[in-house]
């Protein structure tokens, strides 16, 4: 039988740890579009992804995870909605020194949740830097409900991620028990 | 963790209501473009606060609050008890000068005055340091932040509306010759009608309300709420409608005495009520920008 699969979106502003989030995990080479950065404004970092990035972590064997991230820029945000399409659940990462994207982030957190009303986390990413807003704070900030599921994150450490992904994964199992019929 | 950011992005009405949320202890500090504040919290509540123009020290907040004169503040400055706030208090209630509520009340003044005032600023830094609180000899008192981030989103309100009505301070003004036949039956105060009297094709609006500025309400925010506007539903006395107008370029005693002569773009229907209180926005509003 083969194993049941899951997609996950992973999403948020630009810059806020996307891609490295889900190279972190990824037992495939991630698939990634990125491309140099033109606008000047923007050069915080050499390359962008422009539509999506790809990646595939296996739980066990019977359930494999599939990771799209969208682009952070908005211009690439036509992405976004099919992107969107068949997930299960998604996470929002948050650059936790920057408090300028915050707004952006709810934003960002709105509009998927109005494609689809699936669980989803948000990954406070770059705890590791000294200037990072707490976990704490953030929801403050985000103004997030106390039932959403906000995570400490370091993109780049592997075991954080895969922190933040187990949490989606429970609330992506509950609601799927909630919503199955008992015989 | 740290808790710093951009005004820009991060308004102090967000931040006020982070602390409050977050019954955060510590001290925020917001650096302007010109000026510098801090504010002390214990538990989500304002505890203290200290302006960059003055020291925070009890006498600054007792001379802020008109409870004490120039020279008795000079003259309090040279007792040894002047860097101990707590212990200045003492002095001044043994001496029966004041008592322990008015000095309480003139602390919360302040800090709520301070606080009000950092709500214009909209450029600036700010930084919050977990568990910092100020001195032990400092008078500290408790605010509730519930009430201070509603004040402040009102003031911040009719800010807005102002700079709507008055969207350049260099507009200068006169008194039209055919007046709406609406206007009737104003009542200004006594404040408003010495705005009045400064209005002159030869005075801009910036002008006007440094003149009026010496001179002006104690509390300019009642003449805000007075019912003495002309751009809405009221209006000036029959005879008298303000427009705005570019100021007379000659070599008058206001040109001699160094005022400006700037050209303004436009011209403009104004209220005086727009004009006290830009009077007292400009005032805390200059070292916001």
């Amino acid at each position: 039988m083969p194993p049941q699969t899951v997609k996950m979106v992973v999403t948020g502003p630009f810059n806020s740890g996307k891609t490295a989030f889900i190279r972190a995990v990824s037992e495939i080479s991630v698939v990634s579009t990125e491309r140099k950065i033109s606008s000047a404004a923007e050069r915080i970092k050499e390359t962008t992804t422009v539509a999506m990035d790809f990646g595939r972590i296996t739980v066990d064997q019977d359930l494999v995870l599939f990771l799209f991230g969208t682009p952070g820029q908005k211009r690439f945000d036509f992405m976004w909605e099919i992107l969107s399409e068949g997930m299960l659940g998604f996470v929002v990462i948050v650059d936790s020194t920057r408090p300028e994207t915050f707004r952006e982030a709810r934003y960002i957190m709105e509009t998927f949740r109005a494609y689809a009303a699936t669980p989803f986390v948000v990954a406070a990413n770059k705890q590791d830097q000294a200037d990072a807003w707490s976990v704490e704070d953030l929801r403050i900030a985000l103004r997030l409900d106390s039932d959403i599921r906000c995570v400490k994150c370091v993109a780049t450490d592997r075991e954080m991620v895969k922190t933040v992904l187990l949490e989606l994964l429970d609330s992506i199992l509950a609601e799927i028990n909630q919503e199955s019929p008992k015989p | 963790m740290a808790l710093k950011g951009d005004l820009h992005d991060f308004s102090l009405t967000q931040l006020l209501n982070l602390v409050h949320l977050a019954h955060k202890t510590g001290t925020l500090t917001v650096h302007g473009t010109n000026d510098q504040a801090s504010l002390s919290f214990s538990e989500g509540k304002l505890i203290y606060g200290q302006g960059g123009l003055t020291d925070g020290h009890l006498v600054s907040i007792l001379r802020h609050t008109k409870h004490l004169t120039e020279e008795q503040a000079r003259l309090l400055m040279t007792r040894p008890q002047a860097n101990n706030d707590k212990e200045l208090g003492l002095l001044l209630m043994h001496a029966g000068y004041l008592n322990q509520q008015t000095i309480v009340q003139a602390v919360q003044q302040y800090i709520t005055d301070l606080v009000l005032r950092l709500f214009t600023w909209s450029e600036g830094s700010f930084q919050f340091f977990n568990g910092v609180l100020p001195p032990d000899d400092r008078i500290t008192v408790h605010l509730d932040l519930e009430n201070l981030i509603l004040e402040g989103a009102r003031r911040m309100k009719e800010w807005e509306t102002l700079q709507e009505e008055l969207p350049n301070l260099d507009l200068a003004l006169k008194f039209t010759d055919r007046p709406d036949s609406r206007l009737r039956g104003i009542n200004l105060t006594v404040e408003e009608w010495r705005v009045v009297s400064y209005v002159n094709p030869k005075n801009t609006i910036r002008q006007i309300r440094s003149h009026q500025s010496a001179e002006r309400c104690r509390n300019p925010a009642d003449c805000l709420r007075s019912d003495a506007g002309w751009g809405g539903g009221g209006g000036p006395p029959a005879g008298r409608h303000l427009t705005g107008r570019p100021p007379y370029h000659s070599d008058s005693e206001d040109s001699r005495a160094g005022l400006p002569h700037q050209s303004p773009d436009r011209t403009h229907p104004l209220s005086v009520r727009s004009l006290s209180a830009a009077a007292d926005r400009e005032d805390g509003g200059d070292r916001a920008v």
